[in-house]
């Protein structure tokens, strides 16, 4: 489980296509609908590309899964319900589970099943539709998610939920989840970190995105949440601050064996990453809306940028 | 017919000016809840919270108690839902005059379940103190904030954003208590709130055109709702009552109205369009009224199904109805 990350390089070549994907199908989407949440897959393309293909061991699937219509709200009569869970493959005691927090983070997450070959590239296309699974603001029926997410800090402590059972079912997968930082500012986060290091979940993961910014603009401004890694410390999780857009400090906290505690990994990132004219944004990056046909065009360029054979973006291994 | 964007956002800056005791509370969603010029008028009234809304509750009942009035603006679940007990026990027992505005209400966000505030009615207004207003055009919600800050309490105002018809003349504001009457008829007596009175008004002049008489109230005070001005319409109405509601049929407008049918002792029947005990899920709003049923082509429907009357209504039939041609309507000598 815990392979060396020296003998297995050529993950990173993997990673990053995946990454390069998740942003340039992001973008694809966002110009075509004239908006989207573009900040979060800039952020997160590496967190999630290396969640995705190194750090998880998630189950197969058959083969990329065109996503159902939208089964109806769960009831004792609805039969047909299904969560968005099938596309993280067989929940068997050995795999891990993958848990999506914010929820608005859909969009990226979808880009990242279609480039891992989970989803069929056609599920963007039922994006935001009227009868569709793929919901805008994912739920629990979306692709990649099983729980009630987006109403924020809930995510985490039903992950710690499923993290429990898992230690009671003595299932040796573990339950990463990803969280962003302006999670940190509610209340019910904190209840949940008490709680896995009271009952030592060290069977959970959490990533962080922490890009420093929310609807309102920078974090700092609208309501302060440093020092992050030391108010994790005090609730007594294994803190590690890495680089969000560095495949290799990413993957290394995984491969540690655990001392108890559950893992908190802060992936400081940047909400512009890869895409540098998104910086005009700042500091209201939450959801980017294209006004005109200028800046339309403009972000077509940014788009053929990735087109080029090698795509160069600072700080990625 | 007349579409104001962001009637709130002017409207509140301009109200706001010479109320220095009227602090502004954001979680997070200061563009989203139409409270940016606020913040840019009036730097020093406006209190970020960040997204802590628990917190931000029983922060403005401290606020409150000090005199000041904190005009709270998120998304309405992260109010009821997120912060109940907060809302209940800092604010509500208190009587504290903390004036809460909640955006989405029910179905009118694609964010699905977790944004839809589909239940808030019937959990706020099961807590004592508390006023619940409900806007349905521009002209309630740039009246709204007199009677808001007049109630000597906590008020909860389920607001609407961005794009909002003018149903209602502009020189007659929002009235606490009072429901505006906006037709006379006997068949049924029809009561509608918030984004359904648009829809009722149009099916009600396709229902006129085929002859039928029908009386409808905007409903706009829901708690305390007041049941003396609507009890003798109800009780000449033919077939009886039929409630629209962009909530739960369990506890909002419907369950107000049966509740005061029944106090009174009407003998009269009641039909409840709006999410029949269900929750709601991510998809644009016409979509959800449409399969949630409460439209203007579900209240048709309702009606020919309770007169056993086919009146051939289709969707098509509401393409044709002008609400520009009903505006004129709403002049003060018709109402």
């Amino acid at each position: 489980m815990f392979d060396n990350l020296m003998t297995n390089p050529d993950w990173q070549a993997t990673a990053k296509k995946t990454a390069n994907g998740i942003r340039k199908r992001v973008l694809i989407h966002t110009l075509k609908n004239s908006g989207g949440y573009l900040s979060q897959a800039c952020s997160s393309a590496e967190a999630l590309a290396a969640l995705y293909t190194k750090i998880m061991n998630l189950g197969p699937v058959t083969k990329p899964i065109i996503p159902r219509p939208f089964p109806g709200v769960p009831g004792p009569l609805n039969k047909d319900y299904f969560t968005g869970g099938e596309f993280n493959g067989p929940h068997t005691p050995d795999y891990d589970r993958f848990i999506l927090s914010p929820a608005h983070y859909a969009l990226a997450l979808y880009a990242c099943l279609i480039e891992t070959g989970r989803m069929d590239e056609s599920g963007l296309d039922y994006f935001n539709k009227d009868g569709s699974s793929v919901e805008m603001i994912g739920a629990e029926h979306s692709p990649g998610m099983e729980v009630t997410n987006g109403t924020l800090g809930q995510a985490l402590s039903q992950a710690a939920g499923i993290a429990l059972a898992r230690k009671l079912k003595k299932e040796p997968g573990r339950v990463f989840v990803f969280l962003s930082d302006g999670e940190l500012q509610i209340g019910q986060t904190w209840e949940a970190l008490q709680f896995m290091a009271h009952w030592k979940l060290d069977n959970m993961m959490v990533y962080v995105d922490v890009n420093g910014y929310q609807c309102d603009g920078k974090m700092i401004d609208v309501m302060n949440i440093e020092p992050i890694d030391k108010r994790f410390e005090a609730f007594n999780s294994r803190v590690y601050k890495v680089y969000g857009h560095n495949f290799s400090e990413l993957a290394a906290p995984a491969q540690t064996p655990t001392d108890g505690r559950p893992t908190v990994v802060l992936s400081y990132s940047n909400p512009y990453e890869g895409i540098p004219l998104l910086k005009q944004f700042a500091p209201k990056y939450h959801y980017v809306r294209i006004k005109s046909e200028q800046e339309k065009n403009l972000f077509e360029l940014e788009l053929k940028k990735m087109d080029a054979p090698r795509l160069s973006i600072p700080g990625v291994v | 017919m007349e579409i104001v964007s962001k009637p709130h956002t002017h409207n509140l800056a301009e109200w706001a000016k010479n109320k220095p005791n009227v602090l502004v509370l954001s979680a997070d969603l200061t563009n989203s809840t139409e409270i940016d010029r606020f913040e840019f008028d009036f730097p020093s009234r406006f209190i970020s919270a960040g997204i802590a809304e628990q917190n931000m509750l029983s922060v403005a009942a401290g606020l409150a108690r000090e005199g000041f009035v904190p005009f709270i603006h998120t998304f309405a679940v992260f109010i009821y839902r997120r912060a109940f007990d907060q809302l209940a026990m800092s604010i509500a027992y208190s009587n504290l005059p903390v004036k809460m505005f909640g955006f989405l209400p029910g179905i009118t966000t694609p964010g699905g379940a977790t944004h839809q505030a589909t239940d808030d009615i019937a959990l706020v207004r099961s807590l004592p103190n508390m006023t619940i207003f409900e806007p349905g055009d521009a002209t309630d919600i740039e009246t709204i904030l007199d009677p808001v800050m007049e109630v000597n309490g906590p008020v909860y105002i389920r607001m609407l954003r961005g794009d909002v018809p003018r149903l209602f003349d502009k020189n007659e504001p929002f009235k606490k208590g009072v429901s505006r009457l906006l037709s006379r008829g006997t068949d049924f007596t029809i009561f509608s709130t918030g984004i359904c009175t648009e829809e009722a008004i149009k099916a009600i002049k396709v229902l006129k055109s085929k002859g039928l008489s029908i009386e409808h109230y905007h409903v706009s005070t829901l708690k305390p709702f007041n049941a003396k001005q609507v009890m003798d319409s109800i009780a000449a109405s033919k077939y009886g009552v039929i409630t629209i509601e962009n909530h739960t049929v369990m506890g909002g407008l419907g369950t107000i109205i049966s509740e005061a049918m029944a106090e009174a002792g009407s003998g009269k029947k009641i039909y409840k369009l709006g999410l029949q005990d269900i929750f709601g899920h991510g998809a644009g709003k016409k979509y959800l009224m449409r399969e949630y049923g409460f439209d203007a082509l579900a209240l048709t429907a309702k009606v020919e199904s309770v007169t056993g009357v086919k009146l051939g209504i289709t969707a098509d039939d509401f393409k044709s109805v002008s609400l520009d041609v009903m505006h004129g309507i709403f002049k003060p000598e018709d109402l």
